[in-house]
C-alpha cells in the first residue's frame, strides 16, 4: 500500500510526539510506531525532568549547563547544551500548561527534587532541579502528549515496523514499513522523515530497556548512509534490580537513599566526598564494580544494597511509589524494612544518529545535512550528553530537541515540493522477507541474540580493554555470518514476531559492531567509556566525537568531528 | 521445576474455532509469566502471538487471563499462583481476538477518545506554571497510575451487556480531567457523564478495582464523578 504525507515521524515516544504536537495541523503528518503509542519506552522514565525553575531553592540555567557539560566529561557540545539548559524552564511550563500533572509544592508550584550530578554553584552541593510526578514522570508526559496528538488529529499507524528509509538522489523521501497485523508492506512517501525510535539497550543481557528498544532507527539510518556518533558511550545505571535489570530510579537516592556494600559501608562517601550517592551514573557504576573486585559485593556476589529504610513509609510509598511496587513484586523485598538488591544495568545510549541542534541529520564533520532526514531523542546524538548523561536530562532532550526538529521540519516541508520516488522502493524489503521466510537455515534469532547479549555484557560494558574488545568484534563477526543462515519458523502474516525478531536482531548486530569498534578506537577513558588499558582522559587526542559511517565492503569507517567548547574549558572531573 | 501451560490458540483467518495447546516449560518460582511465554516462543513454538514490551508493568501491553483472572503477564510470577504449576493462559475477554492472545483494542481506545482526554485549560495569567494545589494534584493522582492496559474494561460485566457504555478506563480518564482544577470545561464534562452510557452505566460492581494491576481505586473515582454530577443537578 502507498501513502503520501508531508512528514513521517517514526516512533511515538516523547521526542516523536513532541514533534508531532509542534507540527500539529500545519503539515500532513503521520506517526508510525511498532508498539501502540502509549506503550513507548519513554513511559518507563521514572524520576524526573531537569529544569532550573528554582521553585524549591535558588537555581540558574548556567549551573544546569555546567553540570551537564561536566557530567558529559566535556564531550557534549556546549552550544547544544546551552540550548538545552536555557530552554528547559520554558519546556516545563509548556508541558505543564498542556496538562502534565507534576507534583506540587505547598504553594502550588511544580515540586522539584535532587538528582545525580545536578548541583548548585558549579558543584558545591546537590540542588533540587528535577520536576516529577511521583516515579511516573515519563508515563504522565507520554500520556499527555499522546492525548494532545489526538486532539490535533495526528494520524497514527500503530504496530507498524519500519524496515528501511527510502533515499533517492541523496534525499530521504520516505519509509518502508511492515504492518504487524497483516504482514503487508507499506510505502510512506513524504518530504521529511523524523526518526524518534529510542534506544538499543537490548544489545546487552542486563538492561532496564523494553523489548522494543532494539535501535531500529539508528541501524536503519546507518545503513542508509547517516553516520552514527559516539556510540561507544553506553550508560549503565547503577541501580537495576539484581538479576532483572529493572530500574530503581535515581530519585530513590535523590530522596535520600544510600548505597551500601557488604561491610554496611556507604562506599560512595569515599569516591565522591561532596555529592556521595548523587554522583553521576558512570562514576557510581564504576565504583560498584571496583567494590565488587575488592570483594565487598553483598555476600561476595555482584550486587549491592540500596537502603531506603530511613526515609520513612510516607516518602517510600508516595514519592517513590512505582519503584516500591517493583521492589515488592520482582525482588520480593519490602523497601520500608529492608534494602533493595541492585547492580548496574544497561540504560541509555549517549550516542546515536549524528544531528545538529535543529534535529537535522548530518553526514560529515562540516555538519552537511542529509536532506529530508531528521532525528531526535535517544536515537539521535546532538550531542548534549557527551560521554555520560545526567539523570533527568533525557526527557528534557526529547522535549527540547523534539520540538526544534518539529519546527525545522515545518519550515522545510513548506519550502519544498514532494520529492520524486524511486521505482519499487519496497523491493529490497520484500526480497529480504521472502528470503527469511524461505530460508532452510538452522539458526534462530533467539540463540544468536542471547550470545550477542552475553558477549556484549562480558566484553563491552563498564570496564573495557583491547583484548576483550577484539574478542567481542570476532564474536560479532561470527554471529553476523550465522545470521545469514537464519530461518523463520512462523510462516504466517499476522503478528509474526519470529520475523520481527529477525529484523530487530539484524539491527542489534550492526549497532553492537559500531559500539565495539568505537570503544576500540577510543584509547582513553572518558565518562561511561572506561579503558583499563588507557585509564586517563586524553583531551589532546580524543576531545572529539567518534563518527562511524557504514561501508558494505570495508566495514564501519571511523572519522571524527570536533567538540563545541564555548563557556567551560575541560577540567579534571571530581565530585 | 516443570510447569504446564495451556495456551489459547486461535487465528480467525485460518482456524474454525479456538483450541488450547499444552506446553511444558522449565520454570523458576521467580519467573514472570511473560518469561514463560517467551520461553515457549523462543524454545518451542515461535508462532505463538502475544503483546509485550517493557516487561515491568508500565507499558500496559500484556494484560491477559491467567488461570481465569485478568493480570499483567509481566507483573505476575510463577510463585504467585497456587495451582500446582499448571497455568491456563487466555486473551482478555470482551474484545475480538486478532490472533492467539492478541485482541483488537480499537473499541477500547475509541471510548478513550470520546471523553476528550486532554486539558482544556482556562487562562493562565502567568508566563510560568498554572498553579494547582498539592491537594488537587493528589486527588487526581490515582488516575495518573493508569497504563491503559484495558484490564478493568475487559473485566466489567456492564461492558458486555451495554457495548456503548464508556467503561471504567475511559471514565477514569474523564475523572482525571473533571477534577483537575486547571481544566475550564468541568460543567460540560459532567454533563457528558450524566447518562446510562456515561457514569450511570457503572453499577458499582468493583470488578474494575479488583483486577487493576496498578491498584487504582477505580470504583471510588467513578463514585466521585457520580457525586459531582448529582451536586451539579442539585445546584442548578
Amino acid at each position: 500500500m502507498k501513502h503520501q504525507y508531508d512528514v513521517i515521524i517514526v516512533g511515538a515516544g516523547l521526542a516523536g510526539l513532541r514533534a508531532a504536537v509542534e507540527i500539529g495541523k500545519d503539515a500532513r503528518a503521520a506517526v508510525l510506531t511498532k508498539v501502540f503509542a502509549t506503550r513507548s519506552h519513554s513511559g518507563a522514565a521514572q524520576g524526573g525532568i531537569g529544569a532550573a525553575l528554582g521553585n524549591e531553592e535558588e537555581d540558574h540555567w548556567e549551573w544546569h549547563m555546567f553540570d551537564t557539560v561536566k557530567g558529559s566529561d566535556y564531550l557534549g557540545d556546549q552550544d547544544a547544551i546551552e540550548i538545552l539548559a536555557r530552554d528547559a524552564p520554558r519546556a516545563i511550563y509548556e508541558l505543564e500548561n498542556l496538562g502534565v500533572p507534576f507534583n506540587r509544592t505547598s504553594e502550588g508550584k511544580i515540586a522539584q527534587r535532587a538528582f545525580g550530578g545536578h548541583t548548585r554553584k558549579y558543584g558545591e552541593a546537590p540542588v533540587k532541579r528535577a520536576c516529577y510526578a511521583a516515579t511516573r514522570t515519563g508515563r504522565v508526559i507520554l500520556d499527555t502528549l499522546w492525548e494532545q496528538s489526538l486532539q490535533r488529529e495526528i494520524e497514527f499507524f500503530d504496530e507498524f515496523q519500519m524496515l528501511s528509509l527510502i533515499v533517492h538522489k541523496d534525499q530521504c523521501c520516505g519509509v518502508v514499513a511492515y504492518e504487524l497485523a497483516t504482514g503487508q508492506l507499506h510505502t510512506f512517501h513524504c518530504k521529511a522523515v523524523l526518526l524518534a525510535t529510542g534506544g538499543a539497550g537490548k544489545i546487552y543481557k542486563t538492561t532496564s530497556n523494553a523489548f522494543a528498544s532494539t535501535g531500529d532507527g539508528m541501524a536503519i539510518a546507518y545503513r542508509a548512509g547517516a553516520p552514527l556518533e559516539d556510540m561507544e558511550f553506553v550508560q549503565f545505571h547503577p541501580t537495576g534490580i539484581y538479576k532483572l535489570g529493572i530500574l530503581i530510579s535515581e530519585a530513590a537516592r535523590g530522596e535520600g537513599g544510600i548505597l551500601l556494600n557488604n561491610d554496611g559501608e556507604r562506599f560512595m562517601e569515599r569516591y565522591a566526598p561532596v555529592i556521595k550517592d548523587l554522583a553521576p551514573r558512570d562514576m557510581i557504576s564504576r565504583c560498584m564494580l571496583e567494590e565488587m573486585r575488592a570483594g565487598r559485593g553483598i555476600d561476595g556476589k555482584d550486587y549491592f544494597h540500596l537502603d531506603l529504610t530511613h526515609l520513612g513509609k510516607d516518602v517510600i510509598e508516595n514519592k517513590l511509589a512505582e519503584i516500591t511496587s517493583f521492589a515488592r513484586t520482582y525482588a520480593g523485598v519490602e523497601p520500608v524494612k529492608e534494602p533493595i538488591p541492585v547492580q548496574p544495568t544497561c540504560h541509555y545510549m549517549m550516542g546515536g544518529i549524528a544531528t545538529d541542534y535543529e534535529g537535522r541529520v548530518i553526514v560529515d564533520e562540516k555538519n552537511t545535512p542529509f536532506t529530508g532526514l531528521y532525528a531526535a531523542g535517544e536515537c539521535a546524538c546532538v550531542s548534549v550528553h557527551g560521554a555520560n548523561r545526567l539523570g533527568c536530562n533525557a526527557l528534557l532532550d526529547t522535549l527540547v530537541f523534539g520540538r526544534r526538529a518539529g519546527m525545522q521540519i515545518k519550515d522545510f516541508v513548506q519550502s519544498v515540493a514532494q520529492p520524486g520516488l524511486p521505482a519499487k522502493p519496497e523491493k529490497d524489503d520484500a526480497e529480504m522477507i521472502r528470503r527469511l521466510m524461505k530460508s532452510k537455515g538452522k539458526e534462530t534469532s533467539g540463540a544468536i541474540r542471547a550470545e550477542l547479549q552475553e558477549c556484549m555484557m562480558n566484553n563491552v560494558s563498564v570496564f573495557r580493554q583491547k583484548r576483550d574488545l577484539t574478542a567481542a568484534l570476532d564474536k560479532i563477526g561470527q554471529l553476523k555470518t550465522r545470521y545469514q543462515s537464519l530461518s523463520i519458523q512462523d510462516k504466517g502474516n499476522c503478528f509474526n514476531r519470529d520475523l520481527l525478531d529477525a529484523v530487530e536482531l539484524g539491527h542489534l548486530l550492526d549497532l553492537a559492531e559500531v559500539i565495539t569498534r568505537g570503544a576500540l578506537y577510543r584509547e582513553e577513558s572518558r565518562g561511561a567509556h572506561f579503558r583499563e588499558d588507557f585509564p586517563e582522559r586524553d583531551d589532546e587526542k580524543f576531545l572529539v566525537h567518534t563518527m562511524t559511517r557504514h561501508d558494505e565492503a570495508k566495514g564501519p569507517q571511523i572519522f571524527t568531528r570536533p567538540v563545541a567548547v564555548t563557556k567551560f574549558e575541560p577540567k579534571e572531573r571530581k565530585y | 521445576m516443570k510447569s504446564v501451560f495451556s495456551v489459547y490458540r486461535y487465528d480467525p483467518k485460518v482456524d474454525q474455532k479456538p483450541r488450547y495447546q499444552e506446553y511444558e516449560v522449565d520454570t523458576e518460582p521467580t519467573d514472570k509469566i511473560l518469561d514463560c511465554l517467551n520461553k515457549i516462543r523462543w524454545e518451542q513454538d515461535p508462532t505463538l502471538a502475544y503483546r509485550y514490551s517493557c516487561a515491568h508493568g508500565i507499558c500496559g501491553s500484556d494484560a491477559l487471563m491467567i488461570n481465569g483472572r485478568i493480570e499483567l503477564a509481566c507483573q505476575k510470577l510463577v510463585r504467585d499462583f497456587k495451582t500446582g504449576n499448571n497455568f491456563v493462559i487466555e486473551p482478555l475477554p470482551l474484545f475480538d481476538v486478532v490472533k492467539d492472545l492478541i485482541v483488537d483494542l480499537e473499541p477500547f481506545f475509541e471510548k478513550h477518545r470520546r471523553v476528550q482526554p486532554y486539558l482544556i485549560g482556562g487562562k493562565n495569567e502567568s508566563d510560568k506554571e498554572f498553579m494547582q494545589s498539592a491537594e488537587n494534584q493528589e486527588f487526581v493522582e490515582p488516575a495518573l497510575r493508569c497504563i491503559l492496559c484495558a484490564s478493568c474494561t475487559a473485566a466489567c460485566p456492564i461492558n458486555r451487556a451495554r457495548p456503548n457504555y464508556l467503561g471504567p478506563a475511559a471514565l477514569l480518564r474523564a475523572f482525571r480531567y473533571i477534577f483537575d482544577s486547571r481544566d475550564s470545561i468541568t460543567e460540560e464534562r459532567l454533563k457528558k457523564m450524566d447518562n446510562p452510557d456515561g457514569v450511570w452505566g457503572c453499577k458499582t460492581m468493583w470488578w474494575c478495582t479488583d483486577v487493576c494491576p496498578k491498584e487504582i481505586p477505580i470504583t471510588r473515582c467513578l463514585g466521585q464523578i457520580k457525586r459531582a454530577v448529582k451536586q451539579k443537578e442539585e445546584g442548578s
